[in-house]
Parts: C-alpha cells; structure tokens; sequence
C-alpha cells in the first residue's frame, strides 16, 4: 500500500509541481531563518548568524533538486522537459519544423483518407446494410469455362434449401428500365431482387414494406415494387400517399409498395438503384425468356450471408458438396458446376471486381507519397542533425547521459510526428468530405458512397504509419549524434574554416540520397498515372459520340407486328433529320444494364469438344449499326435493309469468333445453327468491348433485328448535334407516329459507359492528384535539402569571395556543383528505378515499366528543382560580405 | 537515494525521523535537534539528507505534514505520524532490534 501512496502523491506532485517548489522553498527559509536566530542568541552578529547558518545549512537548491527526485516522477519530469525543448527547437527553427510537419501531414493525411475511401469499397460497400462482415458474393462457375457464370433459379432454391450454415441467399441481379411518370421517361437501373432482399439486408424501408415470401413465388404474378428515396423524391415529388400507386414498368402495372431509406442505393457498386422488382416478375425485365423454372438459364447474381462464426472456408466445402450432388442429379445440366463464395471486394459481377486493379494502383501512389514524405522528413532530420552536432557534442562534454540525449532527441520528433498526426487526420477528415464534394455523380444513376466512417482500421494504420516513422527520424540522428568523439568534434565544430572533408561528403551523400530517391519515386508515380490515364483513354472500339433515344412502346402496349412497322417508319423519319448521318436500331445498346441474347449454337465446320460449352452472347441489331457505331468491318458485309424476314438469315461475327471456330479458313459464307435455325456468316466486325472496358476479348455476335424482331428497341444515331438539340425533333417525329408515347430523353453512349467506368474514373482522378502530391512534396524535400546544403557552404563561399572570386563564379561553382550532384543522384536513381519498376508489373496497363515519358518527366523535373534550389541560396551567398560570411 | 553521512547507518535515517516524531509533530530543524540530543549528541543529522528524507517519507504517507507556529512565532512545517508510520515505526525497531543483536553475537563470537 505505501508503494500505491507514494505513487499517487507523486503524481499529483507532479501536477502541482509549482504550488510544492514554492513550499518546499518556504520550508527550507524557515530552516534557516530558525538556524539564524539560535546563533544570534549565542551571541553572533545579524550577518555572521546568517552565513553561518547558510554553510550549515548547505546548497539549498541541491537539497531542493535532490528533495524533488523523491517526490516526483523523474521520468515524467524529464518528458516534459523534453517536450518544452523539443517544443522550443523547433520553434526556434520554424522553416524546418513546418516543412517537416507539412510533408508528414499530407502523407499520413493522404492516406489517410485513400485508406477510408478504399475500405469503404472494398470492406463495408454497402451503406445501411447491417454485418457485411458476413455478407458474401455468390460465385458461380463451370469447369472449362473461364470466369463467373450465373446461377439458374432451381439451382440457387438447391443451394438455399440444402445449406445449413448459412442465414440467408438473395439474389440481386441488375436490370434497367424505362420509367415514364408524367411526360417523361427515364432509363432507371433496377434490380430484380429475392423476396427476403431487404429482411437478409437488415434495411428498413422508409415508407410501406419489403416483399412478403409468397411473392417471389409465380410466374409474373406479383407486380409489386419497391422504389428508391431518389426516385420517390425526383419523380414522384416525395407524395407522401405513394404507397398503392400504381406504375407502369416494362409494359406492367406495379404497384408500388415501399419507399427504401434516403441512403441505401442498392447492392451494386457504382450504381444507385431506382426500384426492386421481386424475383416473380423476372420474365417482365428479362426479354429473353421466362427463367424461373430452366435450370440451365444462368442469370441469377446475388450475396449470402453466413452465420455468425461460420468461416468461408467451412461454408465453401459446403456449397461444393451441395454441387456434387447436383451434378449427380442433373449429370446433363449441372455437370462441372460449382458455387462459392468470395468477400465483396471479389464480387463477380459489380465494378468492385474491375476496380481493384485500379484501388491498387491508388494504393501505389498514396504509399509512394507517404514514402517520398518520410524521406523528405528524415533526409531533413539527418540534416538538422548534422547542423545540431556542435550542440549535441556540448551536451555531452557537460555530462548529459547518451540514453538522456536519445530520449530527448526521440521526445522532439514524437512532438513533430504527433503534430503531424494529427494534422494528417485532420487533412484526411477534410479530404474525405471533399471527395463528396468534388466528385458528384456525373450522370445520374452512378453512386459512390463516399462518407465511409474513418473507423478504427483506418486510424490504427495511419497511427502505425506516424509511429514508425518516428522511429525512424528519431533514432538515424539520435545514434549518429550519439557517436560522436567528443574532444574531436569540438575542435572541429568550433573553430574550423571549411568544416571537414568529412561533413561536406556527408552533405553530398544527403543531396544524392534525396535526388535518387526523389528520381525512383517520381518514375513509379508517373508509371502509374499513366497507367490510369489509359484505363480512363481506352477505347470501347467503337464511337461513344453516338445519340441513344427510343419510345417506350412496352409501357404503350405494342404487340411485334405494330412494334416493327413503328420502328420502321421511325427510323426512315429519323434519317431525313437534318444533321443525322445514320441511324439504326439494336435490342441493347453497348454497355447497357440488359442482358445480351445468349444461345448454344452448332456449327458446320467445327466440332466442340465433349465438354465445351458452346453458348455465346449475341445483341439483334439494324442496318447500317457498324456504320453508325464506327466499328470496322474486317470482312464481308454489314447489315443490309434487305436482310430481313424474308431474306436468308444471316448473321456477322467478331474477330474473336472467327479465329476460334473458322482458324484456318474464311468465316464468310460459313454456318452456324442457332434455335433449329441456319445463319450464314456474311460479315466479320472488329472486336469491341461489349460491357465494360476491361473485359477481355471474348467470341460475340450479330443477328438482323429484321429477322429476330423485339418490341422494345434502342434508337442509336450517329450526329454532329447534341442531344439537347435533337430531342425536339425526334419528340416531334415519335409523336407524329404515336402521340401517346413518351419518348425517352436522348443521351450519348459515352454517358452510359461514363456509368459504367465512374468508379475508375474516380481512381484516375484520384490517382492524378496524388501524383501531383508526389511531385510538390519531392521537389519540396529536394530545395529543402539542396538549400541546406548550399547554405552550410557558405564560410567557404566567403572564403572565395574574400580571396578574389566575383559573384558570377560563386554562382558557377554552386551551380555547377549542385547539378554534378544531381545528375549523378539521376543516374542511381534512374538505374534503381529500372530494376524496381518491373515490380509494379500488373498494376501497369498498356504502360512499359521503362516507359521514356514518365522517367523524362521525372529527369525534367528533378533538374529544374535542383537548379533553382541551388540558385537561390547561391545568390544569398553570392550577395553576402564576405567577412560576415567568415564569421558565421 | 540522499546520500548519507558515513557516521549514521545506511537506511536508519528514516526510521530515526519516525522514532523523533513519536509524541510530538516537530518541524525540520527540531527533528534534526532532536535527533541530535537523544542519541547524546553522537547522530548528526545533515539538512541534506533531511529533508529529502522527509518528502520521501510524506510521500510513502509515514508522516503527514501541517503548517503551524514555532515556539518563536514562526510559521513552519510540522510533521506527524500517521497510523502508518505509527505501524512503520515498530516495525523498524523490532527488525533493528534483530538485526543488531546478530550483528552482536557475530562481533562477539569467539
């Protein structure tokens, strides 16, 4: 117990160390004062009672120091010691503390905010989703065949009845619709969701309810749908009665049952959903068929959730013994089919997959910027230190401890990188509001939830980060300084003219430190924004300029006959436009949210191995759509006027296509039979993409719209004119033809696939500022250290100078000097960055890892940097009389 | 640690201090007289082992210090046992009671 006492008193003496000096010095007064007082009485004079009671007494502030040791923590006392002179030199040298803080705080501040941005992606995607910690993605697949495949509906009910180990499946798979209210239509991405959707979810609707069980259940039996907060808001003005109303959507009545809470978007990144429709009404978005009862229809995308303290491994070996025995009850169907499930960041079919590699990259830069910062503050450390040696030797010589000079050291760069931290965090909090602000959805429907919480993940990197890097900082100087010869470095220190040829090696080795450094990072920096750029630049292969419009003839009830004569009628008003150069039709426009055509083929010349899998995707389209789209024909024809129900059936096929099944001979005039049907190859196209731009080539082809009519077709016009300023004409020309339709607002390709690519573009965006970042704190950490240099030159610049050397050849000397250094940092630097480069390997797309630009750019600017961070101090010095430079 | 005087045995100092504020709370100086007088002017108490004897001992809660007046109308610090220094006190005796009586038979023994 008194050991607990002492303690507590000690620390509150520590606390109220002023109030107890001052009573501690009464005491001892008091001491004296009664010492003097008994020798007056034995007959001393007022003076002599005095001193003799002071030498009795002894050195009062000796007792007090030796009296305070036992009464306070020492070690605290000297913490705060520390901090006061920690506090007190960097003030005394501002330039430097600022520099060091600022490179610090936009470092860890960065990444701060990349990491937040990042794992709000990639870990909790979804806001208001409850335990996306258990929250899956459904990974389907067949041996032999690369990549996800969907889940048909009998195998997902297979695999939700027989599982024990998880709490629910749903299935979420996105669809888009035209959703007129009022007189405006609007394409809407939508998602077509398992009646438990918003129950598994753990999402509370705002208004009305979720889904009842029964109705997933029937074929086209349910028209229901719950809407979002945005489409409540923007096309029902927020009625607070919506709940019953009903609503035209894909040619059916729904109505509307629920409203989802202001934030929730859906589950599919990038996209902010406008309504759910329960698995039921799947034939209603679907225009390829009724699925809900084929087992062999793969359409079905959607997460899982697993009970708590279920890992993915156990529920993995679960889910592939449930495949096992579908394969052996199914062996024509099911065979080669597996399910598993990956963590959301994996997810198969959302822009979650396409953007790692792109995050990743992201991730690169913000850790080069915080790796450019660290060098810049410990470079600048090392400096200091060096400028501090003449110091540190003093301390020494006067009998502090090494261990106490370490600490003290140690305590002066803790305060630097706690500033730091906490301006990082600071920086990081803003950044993160400001992404929300900077980058609004570009077109409507796109979605990032940017406000993720910057939870205790992020701060406990970003606290690891700051306390590593002190230790860095802290020890490189504190050990250097700790070894020095005392009696030499005095002599030297103090009164040498050139200081050694020691130091000024020192000083070069700092310089040719930081340019190579600086020289490496710059070139992995420039690597990867140009990477990003050619993500963002790469072409679809075809001319996103293109005008999308069409009428929503579904809604309107037009059966195929009618649709047909509509859109014929349609297009040949369309084409007398002024402005227009062609228009066509096509059942799906590139990169749309629908589901391309799927069907096995058989093929004339070919012959499929047992186990391939002949089913490819196709899009129906019109004549003239290659001319339109700007896509080449590589071969044969396109799409003719002609080329319709009467007509042979024809169809073109893309590059891939062709090499694959027709290698060695001319695909024209070759067959393949699709649905008991014949089709004569009469064109080969160009590759595209045809969903996202990061796809890889895949076999893919055309069919004539004329001889595979649907009702509900896409406009696509190729024009000078913008949307805006068609829209009336073709409102004029729709409503010539039927004026109860409303016809769909007109919009640019390059919107839809800005819809698609808006996360990356995010990145790219993102990855340009840091590159930027790169760049200022590199060439800062370079003038720091160039100018730091330059200055510790200048006793011998004076020397010159005093000795005859005229301005002009200081300013050569330095020059000259400062720029043999740099080179020299280039040429190691440039040779690192050549071997370390490869390592960013995958990161890099359609980018060499020697790419000359990015090593000039880096060149260019580290000269330029290095120049005027020599010539200023130079002239400083050049400027300078000669004999206050001898004395500095 | 206060550095001792060779002449007083390491460590004991404390628990003279205690021994002198037995009956009456006393202030620095009269501690170390009184110190000075029982041991028949053999201990001599050095201020600067006193007093940062003293802190330590408050600082443990043995003695417990109070403002008061002197016999000569000074103010000064006085300080008092507390029940723990009290306990402390006897402690020390009966152990250096001990301690000296094996000393003792060690010097003595033949």
């Amino acid at each position: 117990m008194p050991r607990l006492r002492a303690w507590f008193s000690r620390l509150f003496g520590f606390f109220q160390k002023n109030r107890r000096d001052v009573e501690m010095a009464d005491e001892m007064q008091t001491h004296v004062d009664l010492l003097t007082e008994r020798n007056i009485a034995s007959g001393m004079s007022q003076t002599d009672a005095r001193n003799a009671a002071l030498r009795e007494f002894g050195g009062v502030e000796q007792i007090k120091e030796t009296a305070r040791e036992q009464r306070v923590w020492r070690w605290a006392d000297e913490f705060v010691q520390d901090v006061r002179f920690g506090a007190r030199m960097l003030l005394r040298t501002p330039g430097f503390s600022i520099l060091a803080i600022l490179c610090l705080t936009l470092g860890i501040g960065t990444n701060a905010a990349v990491l937040s941005w990042i794992e709000g992606i990639l870990v909790r995607p979804y806001p208001l989703v409850a335990h996306q910690d258990r929250m899956f993605a459904l990974n389907a697949t067949t041996r032999g065949t690369p990549g996800y495949t969907g889940l048909s509906y009998p195998e997902f009910l297979d695999y939700q009845k027989n599982s024990t180990l998880f709490e629910s499946f749903m299935i979420d798979r996105i669809m888009g619709t035209s959703l007129s209210v009022g007189d405006r239509a609007e394409r809407v991405p939508g998602g077509i969701v398992s009646a438990n959707y918003f129950d598994a979810l753990g999402v509370k609707l705002l208004l009305g309810r979720g889904f009842r069980p029964e109705e997933g259940e029937g074929r086209n039996a349910h028209p229901v749908t719950v809407i979002s907060y945005r489409t409540w808001k923007d096309r029902y003005g927020g009625d607070p009665n919506i709940i019953g109303r009903l609503q035209y959507l894909n040619g059916v009545q729904h109505t509307i049952i629920g409203v989802a809470p202001e934030r929730f978007h859906g589950t599919f990144i990038g996209y902010s959903f406008g309504f759910w429709v329960p698995t039921s009404m799947q034939e209603t978005f679907d225009t390829t068929g009724y699925k809900l009862e084929d087992r062999s229809a793969r359409w079905i995308e959607g997460f899982a959730f697993l009970k708590p303290g279920v890992t993915r491994q156990q529920a993995n070996a679960e889910l592939h013994a449930i495949s096992q025995r579908l394969e052996k009850d199914y062996p024509e169907i099911n065979r080669g089919r597996d399910l598993s499930i990956v963590p959301l960041w994996k997810t198969p079919f959302n822009q979650a997959g396409n953007m790692t590699s792109t995050l990743a990259i992201t991730l690169a830069v913000v850790f080069l910027v915080l790796l450019i910062a660290c060098a810049n503050v410990s470079n600048l450390l090392l400096a200091r230190s060096l400028l501090r040696r003449h110091e540190m030797t003093m301390r020494l010589a006067l009998g502090a401890g090494r261990r106490r000079l370490i600490k003290q050291l140690f305590t002066e760069s803790l305060l630097l990188s706690l500033i730091a931290a906490a301006g990082g965090i600071a920086v990081a909090y803003w950044c993160r509001n400001a992404l929300v602000l900077a980058f609004p959805s570009p077109v409507a429907g796109t979605i990032i939830d940017l406000s993720g919480k910057m939870d205790w993940r992020v701060l406990a990197v970003s606290a690891a980060i700051c306390i590593g890097s002190t230790m860095l900082f802290a020890l490189m100087p504190a050990l250097q300084a700790s070894h020095v010869d005392l009696s030499g470095a005095l002599k030297t220190e103090g009164g040498g003219v050139a200081g050694g040829k020691g130091r000024s090696r020192l000083r070069s080795a700092l310089v040719l430190i930081q340019v190579s450094l600086s020289f490496v990072l710059l070139a992995g920096a420039g690597l990867l924004l140009q990477s990003a750029q050619q993500i963002q630049n790469a072409s679809p292969g075809f001319s996103t300029d293109v005008i999308v419009t069409g009428a929503d003839l579904f809604s309107a009830g037009y059966k195929l006959e009618r649709a047909k004569s509509f859109h014929t009628q349609l297009l040949d008003r369309v084409r007398e436009i002024p402005g227009v150069e062609s228009a066509t039709l096509a059942r799906l426009m590139p990169f749309s949210y629908g589901v391309f055509s799927e069907a096995r083929l058989e093929f004339d010349a070919y012959q499929p191995a047992p186990d391939e899998i002949t089913s490819l995707s196709y899009v129906e389209i019109g004549e003239d759509y290659f001319k339109t789209l700007g896509i080449p024909i590589v071969a044969g024809r396109e799409f003719q006027r002609a080329d319709d129900e009467n007509a042979l059936p024809v169809t073109i096929v893309n590059e891939t296509m062709a090499a694959k099944y027709w290698p060695e001979k001319d695909p024209i005039g070759q067959r393949i039979k699709m649905k008991d049907r014949w089709l004569q190859i009469v064109g080969v196209a160009k590759n595209v993409n045809y969903d996202t731009k990061q796809e890889p080539p895949r076999s893919f082809f055309y069919v004539p719209v004329r001889q595979n009519f649907v009702v509900s077709n896409n406009l696509l016009i190729r024009t000078r004119q913008t949307p805006n300023a068609l829209r009336n004409a073709l409102a004029r020309e729709i409503h010539a033809l039927d004026s109860t339709l409303a016809p769909t607002a007109p919009f640019r390709v390059q919107e839809q696939v800005d819809r698609k690519g808006y996360t990356q573009q995010l990145a790219a965006t993102l990855i340009a500022l840091f590159g930027a970042m790169a760049l200022f704190l590199a060439a800062i950490g370079l003038y720091a250290v160039m100018s730091y240099s330059v200055s510790q030159t200048t006793r011998e610049l004076g020397m010159r100078m005093a000795l005859g050397a005229g301005a002009r050849d200081i300013l050569r000397l330095v020059l000259s000097r400062g720029l043999r250094l740099t080179i020299a940092g280039i040429v190691i630097g440039g040779i690192v960055a050549l071997l370390l480069t490869r390592l960013l390997g995958d990161l890099l797309y359609k980018v060499s890892p020697r790419d000359p630009l990015a090593f000039s750019i880096a060149l260019i600017v580290l000269i330029a940097v290095a120049l005027v961070s020599c010539f200023v101090p130079a002239l400083r010095a050049a400027r300078v009389d000669p004999a206050r430079a001898l004395r500095v | 640690m206060a550095k001792e005087k060779p002449d007083l045995v390491y460590g004991t100092l404390d628990m003279l201090i205690l021994k002198a504020l037995q009956h009456d709370p006393r202030h620095g100086l009269a501690i170390a007289d009184r110190i000075h007088q029982m041991s028949k002017d053999i201990l001599r108490v050095e201020q600067g082992s006193l007093y940062p004897a003293l802190y330590r001992l408050e600082a443990q809660g043995l003695i417990k210090a109070e403002w008061g007046v002197s016999d000569n109308n000074r103010k000064a610090r006085y300080y008092k046992l507390t029940a723990a220094g009290r306990k402390q006190l006897s402690a020390e005796k009966e152990h250096w009671v001990r301690i000296t009586k094996g000393i003792d038979f060690v010097l003595s023994g033949a």
